[in-house]
């Protein structure tokens, strides 16, 4: 989940690292009060869930409260990107010598997360690293050991920072990497870090991303921030369809039924395990097929939970056939879901054979299955067809004629 | 949830009647399929097809007491 940037100037502010004087404002008065507050020039920035706040004219800067008032009038009526601005940032215009990155990043292929620093700040990280990729320092480390200052010491060193600067910077990429261990962070990003002309660094951005599983754990850390319950944070609101995903998940504690995503072609698909239903879905679209959906399904769900999410997927508009697929490792039983999806054919009086384009989910209770899907008449394919396979199948399947 | 497509369960009526095997049946069910009632055993037909078919049914009550059937296998009995 995502944080504006007022909540990440708080977080990082709660790790000890320096920030510029700040305050969040809901109305021109407010942003007039903050910008007396800090009695100086000041910065009024949209606080918006999406990028390019600069060009959409989301940044303002004041020389006085006044006009921090006025930009904050016009800055909190503009939409960016389809987003109305929760609010705006006032922020006090710092007399910025240097300005370097911090960031620190969850790395999928490491299974770590990995801290990023470069000198070149204020710009787009991945524009450094292609185009001034010796800019750019790297450095993973441990989940599970502690976290040490002198591995933040040796990634700003490595780019050739020595003395006070470095002694300067070691605390805040330090806290910067705690940060991200403790609140269960993918993406802890201060662009810029700002070097003051009295060699002080202050974060002068920030971004934070929060793992989504990790909600319940970091509630109080969201209470703090004012991050209601109901508050998805995701890149765009969920569906009817997706909420209704979520339901069926909700059901009960047994496996997964759910993570729906709403696409708008005519295969549903039933996916999942371990992986599985990425692979899956990227499958059916290489071989010409227009998913419907993406979700997940694995952990031994309920029949009732197979049912509901199978049930969802074939009522949705457009969808002409659905294919339940999985690879073997989540070992997830064959027989109960081939129960629920059949179960949620028969009780919207489709024929399964007609409607499920094809079954493929190898591995636990495979016999069982296989004999529930051979009474329904349902194609099913076992672990000597690939996922690219049956999704090969399906799609030929679809592509054949809907029913 | 409509009637059971996959599975069906029939306890003998004898059995049926002990407030003691239908407490243990109600126990063991990891899918709730029994019910302890003032009757004796109750069977709950929305989880029927819920059943896992662990057999510890079967192990609680006096052999052949209770059977789960497959319903989508020639109505082939559990364990037998």
């Amino acid at each position: 989940m995502r944080f504006f940037e007022y909540e990440s100037r708080a977080v990082v502010a709660k790790a000890g690292i320096p920030v510029t004087k700040h305050g969040f404002a809901r109305s021109p008065e407010e942003a007039r009060t903050v910008a007396e507050q800090i009695a100086g020039p000041v910065v009024i920035k949209s606080q918006v869930l999406t990028g390019g706040r600069m060009k959409a004219g989301g940044v303002q800067f004041a020389d006085n409260p006044d006009e921090a008032a006025r930009h904050a009038e016009h800055v909190l009526d503009l939409e960016i990107n389809g987003h109305m601005p929760r609010g705006v940032l006032v922020d006090s215009r710092a007399s910025v010598k240097h300005e370097y990155y911090a960031g620190v990043v969850w790395d999928g292929l490491r299974k770590q997360p990995v801290m990023l620093f470069s000198d070149m700040g204020g710009i787009d990280i991945e524009e450094v690293a292609e185009q001034h990729p010796d800019h750019v320092a790297r450095a993973h480390f441990s989940t599970t050991r502690p976290f040490s200052d002198w591995q933040a010491k040796q990634l700003v060193a490595s780019l050739g920072i020595t003395g006070s600067a470095l002694n300067r910077l070691t605390p805040i990429i330090a806290r910067l990497a705690q940060l991200f261990l403790r609140y269960d962070m993918t993406l802890a990003e201060i662009n810029p870090l700002g070097e003051l002309e009295d060699g002080s660094f202050v974060a002068l951005d920030a971004h934070m991303d929060m793992e989504n599983e990790a909600r319940p754990r970091q509630k109080a850390l969201l209470h703090e921030l004012g991050v209601g319950d109901e508050e998805t944070r995701q890149a765009r609101e969920a569906t009817p369809f997706e909420l209704a995903g979520e339901e069926v998940d909700a059901q009960d504690h047994r496996g997964v039924a759910g993570n729906v995503t709403e696409f708008d072609g005519n295969l549903g698909l039933v996916i999942g395990a371990g992986g599985g239903s990425l692979t899956l879905f990227d499958a059916v679209r290489a071989h010409g097929g227009q998913p419907a959906n993406y979700c997940e399904i694995g952990g031994n769900p309920s029949v009732r939970k197979a049912c509901g999410l199978a049930k969802l997927v074939l009522q949705k508009p457009g969808v002409d056939k659905i294919a339940v697929m999985m690879s073997i490792v989540s070992n997830t039983r064959v027989d109960i879901v081939a129960r629920g999806v059949i179960k949620a054919c028969v009780e919207l009086g489709y024929d399964p054979a007609e409607k499920i384009a094809i079954f493929r989910i190898p591995g636990a209770w495979e016999d069982e299955g296989f004999k529930i899907l051979e009474k329904y008449g349902v194609e099913y394919a076992d672990r000597s067809v690939s996922l690219h396979g049956a999704a090969k199948r399906a799609v030929e399947k679809i592509q054949g004629g809907a029913s | 949830m409509s009637a059971a497509l996959f599975i069906d369960v029939q306890v003998k009526e004898s059995v049926a009647r002990d407030p003691e095997i239908a407490a243990k049946l109600a126990e063991v069910c990891p899918v709730d399929i029994f019910r302890a009632g003032p009757g004796g055993v109750e069977i709950v037909q929305d989880n029927l097809d819920e059943c896992v078919l662990c057999q510890l049914c079967l192990r609680v009550a006096p052999a052949g007491s209770v059977k789960v059937i497959k319903l989508y296998d020639d109505g082939a009995v559990l364990g037998a």
